[in-house]
């Protein structure tokens, strides 16, 4: 298959169950929601080493806030309920109650629930304050520049991660520019996250290194330096490559954003020197959902 | 939808317990044997149908018409459905209330949604004292649910209140929210002497100025956002309970009873 000059690999991308929760973040401005949610998704691109993975959504008007504020909505994602709870827990705590004006309420309802504010509102030392409102209970704990207002938990639901493509191009600018565009085309659609830093990442890995302590590594095959020594994947015109890595609430989300990411990536097409799209898998053998591209292009 | 009318014949001479009146307990009942089920007025068990016309099919709705002050305990502990009822109402009403919804045109009299555990409880008129308060013995009022009175409350509306919601329309007598546990009271009139008289934790809000016990220390006036919560829950309720929502998010707040040490909230609007 080639789309405008782009030649799209028979592969698929292999990606995971996961268990993820989405938040909703508000402030007093747009502003300090997304001072909060970035701090809150910060560090967090990969399961391996931080413990979720996590990003910002989508922007919310007043009119889609539970308290009527503007915010943003934050999905947070990570390998079982009870680190998701760990996780989320440590980053509402220091990264949303430390800031100014801002309030978060679960924006997922799950049947499984973890503890969003339930844990935190001990940080009033007793003058935090229980509001139960129709099914919801809500804690209000003073801080100095007035109220914390956090709902008392946040519902988990099943998810997927690890959806992913790589684009191959003749120079790095050209990989940067195409994946740019292939991010901003997908953060307009709702229910996926691309984890990594602008939505990109440069070290795709591979499984297992020379050395006993690591278990990834870098995947060699796709670096062009190493062109020349041994299993490159690459031809000698290949300059570049960057991954584009999704985790989304359900499989039919990832689906729809490596197809609004790829197509935004041919529509640059060869002229850009975008040469061939491929994706990251383990044979198949690991995670339980499977992307192909060629289908998901079709 | 299915719908029983129970209309009263005459005034009791005395108090008629009338709990066993609910639509989940009816439901399926033959006319007949509803009107055998047997209610407590005083030392005697009166049959139902001796008080009652009965007509209609029963199901989710039942409907009390001409009833009167002397129909204690109408609701009690009732577990579903929507029960309606045309003229005043005697005490407990909706004591314990499970789920479901009670519509009262009228008044009530004392004790009104004591123990309520969910539900709502929409009286049209005024009610008696001890609205939501603990019975003696109890140490504990209403539980949860919400209550909205369009009149006026006697004295003790809350007393002991451990949970839910009471929005009083019109004015609240004394000792309003003492010995308060948590919850939410709004009176949009005004409340008597004492509020909040040993309150220990939960809100009291209140549309105007009011002469506060000395026990309540002043905190300043504050823009609190969970009022816009507040007024966002009533909404979704219905139009009388939406009709409660403070405007505004900027209150005086009052913290007591520190005469027992309490960390109640009163909350007056500008």
């Amino acid at each position: 298959m080639i789309i405008n000059g782009v030649a799209i690999d028979e592969t698929f991308a292999e990606a995971f169950g996961m268990r993820a929760t989405r938040l909703i973040i508000t402030a007093a401005n747009l502003r300090w929601a997304h001072h909060a949610a970035n701090a809150a998704t910060g560090f967090a691109t990969s399961v391996i080493g931080c413990g979720a993975e996590a990003g910002i959504e989508r922007e919310l008007s007043p009119d889609e806030t539970p308290d009527g504020r503007p915010g943003v909505s934050v999905l947070v994602f990570a390998v079982s309920g009870k680190e998701l709870a760990k996780q989320v827990e440590r980053r509402v705590g220091q990264c949303v109650l430390t800031s100014p004006t801002s309030a978060v309420f679960s924006g997922c309802d799950g049947e499984e629930k973890i503890a969003l504010g339930k844990n935190l509102r001990y940080f009033g030392d007793g003058y935090q304050i229980s509001k139960l409102f129709g099914n919801r209970r809500y804690w209000r704990v003073p801080v100095m520049d007035g109220e914390f207002v956090c709902e008392e938990t946040t519902g988990v639901v099943k998810a997927v991660g690890g959806g992913n493509f790589l684009v191959l191009a003749a120079s790095q600018m050209q990989a940067l520019l195409a994946c740019e565009a292939a991010i901003d085309t997908m953060r307009k659609l709702p229910g996926v996250v691309m984890p990594f830093p602008g939505g990109v990442v440069r070290s795709g890995s591979k499984v297992g290194s020379k050395y006993k302590a690591l278990s990834a590594s870098t995947n060699d095959a796709f670096c062009p330096t190493l062109r020349g020594i041994g299993n490159s994947e690459l031809s000698p015109e290949t300059g570049a490559v960057l991954e584009i890595v999704i985790d989304g609430i359900t499989e039919a989300d990832i689906r729809q954003a490596m197809r609004a990411g790829m197509q935004a990536v041919c529509s640059i097409g060869a002229g850009g020197g975008i040469q061939r799209i491929t994706a990251g898998n383990y044979g198949g053998k690991l995670g339980k959902y499977h992307f192909h591209l060629r289908e998901i292009l079709a | 939808m299915s719908r029983l009318l129970l209309t009263l014949k005459a005034v009791p001479a005395i108090g008629v317990d009338c709990s066993p009146l609910t639509p989940a307990r009816l439901a399926g009942m033959s006319s007949a044997a509803i009107a055998a089920i047997e209610l407590q007025s005083g030392n005697r068990r009166l049959p139902a149908g001796e008080l009652f016309d009965i007509a209609g099919e029963p199901g989710d709705t039942l409907v009390i018409r001409n009833a009167c002050s002397k129909l204690d305990r109408i609701g009690a502990c009732m577990n579903g459905g929507t029960l309606d009822v045309e003229g005043d109402v005697g005490a407990f009403l909706g004591a314990g209330l499970v789920s479901g919804t009670i519509r009262v045109s009228g008044g009530a009299g004392a004790f009104a949604a004591t123990g309520m555990l969910a539900g709502t409880l929409h009286v049209c008129g005024s009610v008696g004292d001890f609205l939501g308060a603990a019975i003696a013995g109890d140490k504990q009022g209403m539980l949860g649910g919400r209550v909205i009175v369009d009149g006026d409350a006697g004295d003790r509306v809350g007393d002991h209140l451990r949970r839910g919601i009471i929005l009083v329309g019109g004015n609240a007598g004394d000792y309003c929210a003492s010995r308060m546990l948590a919850g939410t009271i709004a009176v949009r009139g005004k409340v008597g002497a004492l509020p909040g008289y040993a309150m220990k934790r939960g809100t009291l809000l209140l549309a105007g100025a009011a002469e506060l016990p000395a026990t309540f220390n002043d905190c300043g006036s504050h823009e609190l956002m969970f009022l816009r919560l507040f007024a966002r829950h009533l909404a979704s309720v219905d139009s009388a309970a939406a009709s409660f929502a403070p405007r505004g998010e900027r209150v005086r707040r009052f913290v007591g009873d520190r005469a027992n040490g309490g960390l109640g909230e009163i909350l007056v609007t500008a």
